[in-house]
């Protein structure tokens, strides 16, 4: 039978607001557990919530980005279930009146392709404490830095369909929240979290198959392989006559597999309601007209710009826009070089692998986007051939200057001189002179071939200095004689 | 000098003219009642705490501020705070086991602005646990008796506050009402009590039982005294969502506003059934006063005061089922001894450190609010809430205030309903709407049948506080039962 995958997301990122979103604690990672857990982050009796307007700003920021209707009035409910790393026994949540409602993003696939994923809906709530279970001798420790760090939860409609696609919405999604400024996106710290609803049904059935939630899938790669072998799972199961179960599964990287955590029966009963401590929040016109004012260029407008203006193809400009980084990195070099495909070919090509290879940000290059800019000028002008700007950019990475200050030092530019290419073909062509007659003997095909031989014997006795225009043209006339 | 004697009979109002013309100072005055309170109070339980070294200081601080030239109302007036406000480093135990061993870290808005308007704690009083009761029966400290017969309740849930006020331990407390819980114990020992406008004073601090039924207020002898504890108690505060940003009146200058043209209403649904015929006439023997004094009369309804009970009763459990789960055991309060696992510690944490009120009020908000069940309790309570607002608001465009019983019955005897919480329930009758629609409301002593006190409630639009204040102090002008004090104290 031809299986079909449903997939539904929930996103949690965190909002990079300073303070928490209902204290005046800090929200910074990595602090000595409880140093930022004030009377209201402990639950103290007698404390009261006081929302945070640039966690709700960042909220309408978001729901802006995604053309969805921003509720003028949302409302903050309390989600109550006990555990020691939630200290008021009450999560507070939003439930009936999420203040983001019905948006879309579009995604695009490897192959260029994009697709429109629905976003059911966007909520503000409270990130929990942590629960420490080493170095308690047998007892669990509580760090409460985290509990009321904003957290805005994304959840999509069920329209994604593979486990690729859920990665090119999440890191859509990524992209897109960094470039709002909303949320640090870095999913290690747990900035930015993933739960995966995933259900498989007979293709071309319209109704869904029972779904399974993965929980906390924290990195790209782990999302797509949870994902494959979740649906490789229920699969498995119905197919040997068994029936997928409704319930929450935890992913283990180590092993490549989910299991079960708890199933429906054992889920809790949250006894959502209003949260009496809170006003509903009216969101005015101005208010959002003046968020909206305050947007960014956002990826998709970038990528339609990038393909519109330099002339990029859907994936390079897919790619370049993917960050605003990055983006903002690929137009200075532009701005400096003129020449968009040469820029993106070096950003996307010999600089990308270098940061990849030092595991570097692009705000962390060692190559600044001018200097990268000034090099491929000199490429443009002949000064260095495509294979000497290797060695520029290296020597740049290494921090030994600009391009100019290189190609001067080195002595790397580039011969034009005619007169001094052909002194240097006749050396070589007397050189192999062996070659040179079995070249003039053969066919025309097996001449292709062999010009290539020569070519590499000039380039190498030039130090690869010679303009490989010239050296073609001179010894092409020379060999045919 | 006047004689320590007479000390602990002064009101608020006249421990200010005492203190700003050094009859006596704060020191001695706090020196006097805490004494007194050590000698009455065992026959009382209104105190949890008496807080004599805080005490001390504050009146030492308050009498050298006035000798620096400060001529404050409150400074150096002695005063107590019902237990449920946070108080830095004293116990706040809100009357349970569960936290009778919390010391808060920080101090409620309440306890902090009277605290620098110069006011003396002088102790934390007794209330029923988690200001769930209308008897302060349900105290994990044990049973508070009313010094007008001390075989009988003093009403509840700060009955500790009124106690301790009418056995003159006290001049004047805080208390907090959420259905009733400052006015029923007002009512029950001949005492002034106003629950203010719902947003008017502060809850930060003040430990919720529910939270959008919860306000705190004053209780004292007179009218006079609450304006002076409510114009320092109220007033905006930024870490309070609820807190209305609404300039304050001048309580104390709206008191003389003579009456002439004040138009009272009197809803006939609270003087149906249920209503002990002699508070009955008491309450209409308080209305002649008033017209004496330029009030007119309308008869006035508010139908839907019949479903306040049942939509109270859901609303208020269902907030403190959520309020009080941070009571678990894991980071402040009482823990059971060996926990077995996790499950085990809430279980027994909370099963051994809560009384059987809480218990009941929190599985009864648990089930209201559960799946399933949400749309017909939960909603449909909210839905009646409504409506219990929209009667008032067409009421008060007839009438000023609105007057009728605190309560329907006067203060019973100790241990007389324990076996039946809804005839409990059912003294809250005419207090709770107020709570409901977020309106002020004031209890006043208004007579006495066999030696036990009446109240007459008024009822005013939103933020009319002002108003209340006014129509008792006037009524207090021209009556004396306030001014009466129970023998023996």
């Amino acid at each position: 039978m031809q299986w079909e995958t449903v997939i539904g997301l929930e996103i949690h990122a965190q909002l990079a607001t300073q303070s928490k979103i209902f204290s005046g604690s800090a929200t910074t990672f990595g602090a000595e557990p409880n140093t930022q857990a004030s009377l209201v982050d402990l639950g103290m009796p007698g404390t009261l919530p006081v929302l945070n307007a640039e966690a709700v700003r960042m909220a309408c920021k978001f729901g802006l980005a995604i053309d969805a209707e921003i509720a003028p009035k949302n409302v903050f409910a309390r989600k109550n279930y006990f555990y020691p790393d939630l200290p008021k026994g009450y999560q507070t949540s939003q439930m009936d009146h999420p203040i983001v409602g019905k948006g879309y993003l579009d995604i695009t696939l490897e192959d260029g392709s994009t697709r429109r994923i629905g976003i059911t809906r966007a909520h503000l709530e409270e990130d929990a404490g942590k629960s420490l279970h080493e170095d308690f001798h047998g007892m669990s420790g509580i760090d409460l830095n985290r509990a009321g760090t904003p957290l805005l939860e994304i959840v999509s409609e069920p329209d994604i369909r593979s486990a690729k696609e859920a990665v090119a919405y999440v890191k859509a999604m990524h992209s897109l929240v960094r470039y709002l400024g909303i949320c640090d996106g870095n999913m290690a710290e747990g900035s930015l979290r993933c739960d995966c609803n995933v259900s498989v049904r007979p293709k071309g059935q319209t109704e869904f198959g029972t779904r399974a939630e993965i929980k906390n899938v924290n990195s790209f790669r782990f999302i797509e392989k949870a994902i494959n072998h979740e649906v490789q799972r229920q699969i498995e199961l119905i197919e040997d006559g068994g029936k997928v179960v409704q319930e929450t599964r935890l992913y283990d990287p180590n092993k490549d597999e989910t299991r079960s955590m708890r199933s429906k029966e054992e889920a809790n009963d949250y006894r959502y309601f209003p949260c009496p401590d809170l006003l509903p929040v009216v969101i005015e016109q101005s208010f959002l007209d003046e968020v909206r004012a305050s947007l960014p260029e956002l990826p998709v407008q970038k990528r339609e710009r990038f393909e519109r203006e330099f002339g990029l193809s859907a994936y390079d400009a897919d790619v370049l826009a993917a960050s605003r980084e990055l983006a903002d990195y690929f137009e200075q070099v532009n701005a400096t070089c003129d020449d968009a495909k040469l820029a993106a070919n070096w950003v996307m090509g010999e600089l990308s692998s270098l940061l990849n290879k030092e595991a570097l940000e692009i705000e962390q290059s060692p190559v600044s986007a001018e200097q990268l800019g000034g090099m491929i000028l000199r490429i443009k002008d002949d000064t260095i051939s495509g294979k000497i700007a290797k060695m520029v950019f290296e020597a740049m990475a290494a921090g030994e200057g600009s391009a100019d200050e290189i190609i001067e030092k080195k002595g790397l530019k580039q011969v034009t001189d005619s007169g001094a290419i052909e002194s240097m073909l006749d050396e070589v062509l007397a050189a192999n002179a062996e070659q040179v007659e079995q070249y003039r003997a053969s066919d025309e095909a097996k001449r292709g071939k062999m010009f290539g031989f020569f070519v590499g014997q000039a380039m190498k006795a030039s130090k690869g200095k010679a303009n490989p225009g010239q050296v073609n043209q001179l010894l092409k006339k020379k060999l045919e004689g | 000098m006047m004689k320590d004697s007479d000390m602990h009979n002064l009101t608020l109002a006249e421990i200010a003219r005492n203190l700003a013309e050094k009859h006596f100072s704060a020191e001695e005055l706090t020196r006097t009642l805490l004494a007194r309170i050590e000698q009455l109070d065992p026959q009382l339980n209104a105190f949890i705490s008496v807080t004599d070294e805080l005490a001390l200081a504050q009146a030492k601080a308050a009498d050298a501020r006035r000798a620096a030239g400060e001529n404050g109302a409150l400074l150096g007036a002695p005063i107590g705070h019902k237990d449920l406000f946070c108080t830095q480093g004293i116990r706040t135990s809100c009357g349970s086991k569960i936290l009778d061993n919390f010391n808060a870290p920080y101090d409620a808005t309440v306890v902090e602005r009277l605290a620098a308007a110069g006011t003396v704690t002088l102790g934390k009083l007794n209330m029923d646990e988690f200001a769930m009761g209308s008897a302060n029966e349900s105290s994990y400290y044990g049973a508070v008796k009313n010094p007008w017969d001390l075989t009988r309740v003093p009403g509840g849930s700060s009955g500790g506050s009124a106690a301790a006020i009418a056995a003159r331990l006290l001049p004047a407390a805080t208390g907090t009402d959420t259905g009733g819980s400052i006015r029923q114990p007002a009512a029950l020992t001949n005492l002034t009590g106003l629950k203010p406008t719902y947003g008017r004073v502060s809850r930060w601090g003040m430990v919720a039982y529910a939270s959008s039924l919860d306000q705190g207020g004053p209780m004292a002898r007179t009218a006079e005294d609450c304006a002076l504890l409510l114009s320092a108690m109220a007033g905006f505060d930024a870490k309070d969502s609820t807190s209305v940003d609404q300039p304050l009146d001048d309580y104390l200058a709206a008191l003389s506003q003579p009456l002439a043209g004040l138009r009272i209403g009197l809803p006939k649904e609270y003087f149906g059934a249920g209503l002990d015929p002699k508070i009955a006439d008491a309450v209409m023997a308080s209305v002649e006063e008033l017209k004496k004094l330029g009030a007119t009369v309308k008869e006035i309804s508010l139908p839907n005061m019949q479903h306040a009970i049942p939509s109270y009763y859901v609303i208020a459990p269902a907030e403190a089922s959520s309020n009080l789960s941070r009571f678990d055991g894991v980071r402040f309060g009482y823990r059971c001894e060996n926990p077995a696992d996790l499950t085990d510690l809430y279980k027994r944490s909370r099963a051994e450190g809560f009384g059987d009120e809480v218990k009941r009020r929190i599985m009864v908000g648990t089930y209201a609010l559960s799946a399933g069940y949400y749309d017909a309790y939960y909603l449909k309570a909210q839905k009646i809430r409504r409506l219990i607002k929209q009667d008032f608001v067409a009421a008060f465009e007839q009438v000023d205030v609105i007057l009728g019983p605190t309560t329907p019955n006067l203060a019973w005897k100790l241990g007389e309903k324990n076996a039946d919480p809804v005839s409990a329930y059912l003294e809250d009758i005419y207090t709770i709407t107020a709570n409901l629609a977020g309106i002020p409301g004031l209890s006043m002593p208004a007579g006495f049948i066999d030696g036990l006190p009446v109240g007459v409630q008024l009822l005013a639009p939103y933020f009319q506080e002002a108003r209340l204040l006014n129509v008792a102090h006037q009524y207090q002008q021209v009556t004396d039962w306030h001014m009466r004090a129970p023998a023996g104290f």
